[in-house]
């Protein structure tokens, strides 16, 4: 085929100029970000899978104690219908948080951050962009699946009059703050992988963090077990999606759920001062 | 414009670059050449502002590679085509690197129909070959309309199509006046594309020169003659300046004495002439020669396993 048109190779095609200005803004970052997350297709399994953990364990774990309901009156007291239907969110949690990480670590892998990188001298804007994209993608998704799996989960348990609903005190903010726990836990995966750089470590790392602490916080002595215990990230956040978290073992709600973010916030500023200067 | 000075960069105890001054002008192409392991690509990741030097400056346009408000316009750079998220499609590659500046979808097309990859652009790019995927890299390196053109290694893989394709290229992009420097271990690819020559060895510069006074400084042309008179001619040329030697089968090795000269010498003293020939160098052998002692690994010093070269520390 080429023998017979020896020397047809087409001139290239004239690439015009392109004289419009091209500032870089923290905006446009954020818009590319979009770009790149809606089309990473390990991203959108990573979240799909993430609503479908919420929404299914919700559900199971609600059959399971529909079948077997709290007997006696210290049991009852402490039975948190709400919890049971948002239970989906401690796996979903390893599912946004390994998002996390691979949304930064998959650049470093492949050489793409670079590029990225040549294009955005400056360098934050883009973790910034995909902090604000992760969270904003993950919210958006948690929001209907704990919404989702709340109301499939009252409906479950109220066959025993065992449910809640949202307009009893602290059933909203429980359900909205799982999507946020899952946001800010995606964001410690995105902290870790930015600071390390390596998906093995980011996950590793990432795992370390939201069950490795609160386990070893376990094995402290006494009453120190709760001190610091409520500190751990993981036991912080979830103050946020329990109904009425105990006292003596969690923080309030919103206290917790601050403590939870200054984790990821402590992990994105590592990461920034490690992105801003040196190689990339 | 890119102007390097006393430019070093160290990696531990490794010292990849070491003081390296030179000037890449806007109008021509300049070809970077190195053996492997030479310090290409690191020089160029400090062009491009993603490795710190150790010491020294690196400007592009005027400014550190940093400081610009709209890199993409400023600075365009190709380092390895296959950087790109594999099951991403090429369209959506370029349009996420397009928004970070701003530039809108209808120049993310014409970069695209200017590489040739419209048939392919919804594709998933690490599906692409090699020569797709340097399209790909250059088409990205253009988007912008940038002053400054910094390509690593951008012929590897293309088919001899894709080899006459980006030779035009570069040369079109030089005669818009923009600056444009192409790093290449083919010195026969450079000696067709660049007008201009860097050449680096163990990190340091060895030639900042035009290709002919690379190839002309390295080793003069050879005149090959073969005459009915051997031994006459050769006493004949042999004169402060000229050196005659034997070459294989007969033939005389004359240098620094074009042929001309040789021929009309020859005439007068009636020796007839049966061969006369000018041997040009060819860069290779240029090339050769003067990285000669800066080649960091040879062949011989690892017989078993061959060269192993890390260029792309």
């Amino acid at each position: 085929m080429t023998s017979t048109t020896p020397n047809t190779a087409p001139a290239p095609r004239a690439l015009p100029a392109y004289p419009r200005p091209q500032k870089v803004t923290q905006a446009r970052v954020l818009k590319s970000e979009w770009t790149k997350l809606r089309t990473q297709p390990s991203a959108l399994w990573a979240l799909l899978s993430a609503a479908v953990l919420v929404v299914a364990f919700g559900i199971g774990y609600s059959l399971l104690r529909e079948a077997r309901p709290p007997h006696g009156a210290a049991a009852i007291a402490s039975f948190d219908p709400a919890a049971i239907s948002l239970s989906g969110v401690q796996l979903a949690q390893i599912a946004v948080g390994v998002l996390g990480v691979l949304l930064i670590t998959s650049e470093y892998a492949t050489g793409l951050i670079r590029t990225t990188l040549a294009a955005v001298p400056r360098r934050l804007p883009v973790l910034w962009g995909k902090a604000a994209m992760l969270a904003a993608a993950i919210v958006a998704v948690s929001v209907p699946a704990a919404s989702a799996a709340f109301l499939a989960g009252q409906s479950i348990l109220g066959r025993q009059h065992l449910a809640v609903h949202l307009g009893q005190p602290g059933v909203a903010r429980a359900v909205i703050g799982s999507a946020l726990y899952l946001a800010v836990a995606g964001l410690l995966g995105l902290g870790l992988g930015a600071l390390l750089r390596s998906t093995a470590g980011g996950i590793a790392a990432l795992f370390g963090l939201l069950f490795a602490v609160q386990l070893v916080a376990g094995f402290l002595p006494g009453s120190w077990a709760d001190d610091v215990g409520k500190y751990v990230p993981t036991t912080a956040g979830q103050a946020v999606t329990a109904v009425h978290p105990d006292p003596t073992s969690s923080l309030p709600p919103w206290t917790g759920f601050g403590v939870f973010c200054g984790y990821a916030a402590v992990l994105l500023v590592l990461a920034a001062l490690r992105m801003r200067r040196g190689d990339a | 414009m890119i102007e390097i000075s006393a430019l070093t960069k160290r990696y531990g105890s490794t010292t990849a670059v070491s003081d390296l001054t030179f000037t890449v002008r806007p109008g021509v192409v300049t070809g970077f050449l190195g053996p492997n392991g030479a310090g290409k690509s690191t020089t160029m990741r400090m062009i491009l502002g993603l490795d710190e030097p150790t010491s020294g400056s690196v400007t592009v346009n005027g400014r550190p590679p940093r400081a610009h408000a709209a890199p993409l316009h400023e600075l365009g750079g190709l380092l390895d085509p296959r950087a790109v998220h594999p099951s991403r499609s090429a369209y959506h590659h370029l349009l996420a690197l397009a928004q970070t500046s701003g530039i809108r979808r209808p120049r993310v097309d014409e970069v695209i129909d200017a590489v040739g990859l419209r048939a392919v652009a919804g594709r998933p790019a690490g599906k692409f070959s090699l020569g797709m995927a340097q399209r790909l890299g250059i088409a990205a390196a253009l988007l912008g309309d940038p002053a400054t053109v910094v390509l690593d290694e951008p012929v590897n893989g293309l088919d001899v199509e894709g080899i006459r394709w980006i030779r035009a290229l570069l040369h079109d992009l030089a005669a818009q006046g923009k600056t444009v420097f192409v790093s290449s271990h083919l010195m026969s690819e450079i000696a067709q594309t660049a007008t201009h020559l860097i050449v680096i060895g163990r990190g340091r510069l060895i030639a900042d020169t035009s290709v002919a006074e690379f190839i002309a400084a390295a080793a003069p042309p050879a005149v090959r003659v073969r005459s009915s008179d051997q031994h006459g001619l050769a006493a004949l040329l042999r004169s402060p300046g000229v050196t005659v030697a034997p070459a294989d089968d007969g033939a005389l090795a004359v240098s620094g004495m074009p042929a001309e000269q040789i021929g009309a010498a020859a005439a007068t003293a009636g020796i007839t002439v049966l061969e006369l020939a000018t041997e040009q160098t060819s860069l290779e052998d240029a090339f050769v020669d003067m990285t000669q002692g800066a080649v960091e690994f040879r062949a011989a010093a690892q017989p078993a396993a061959g060269p192993t070269f890390e260029e792309e520390k």
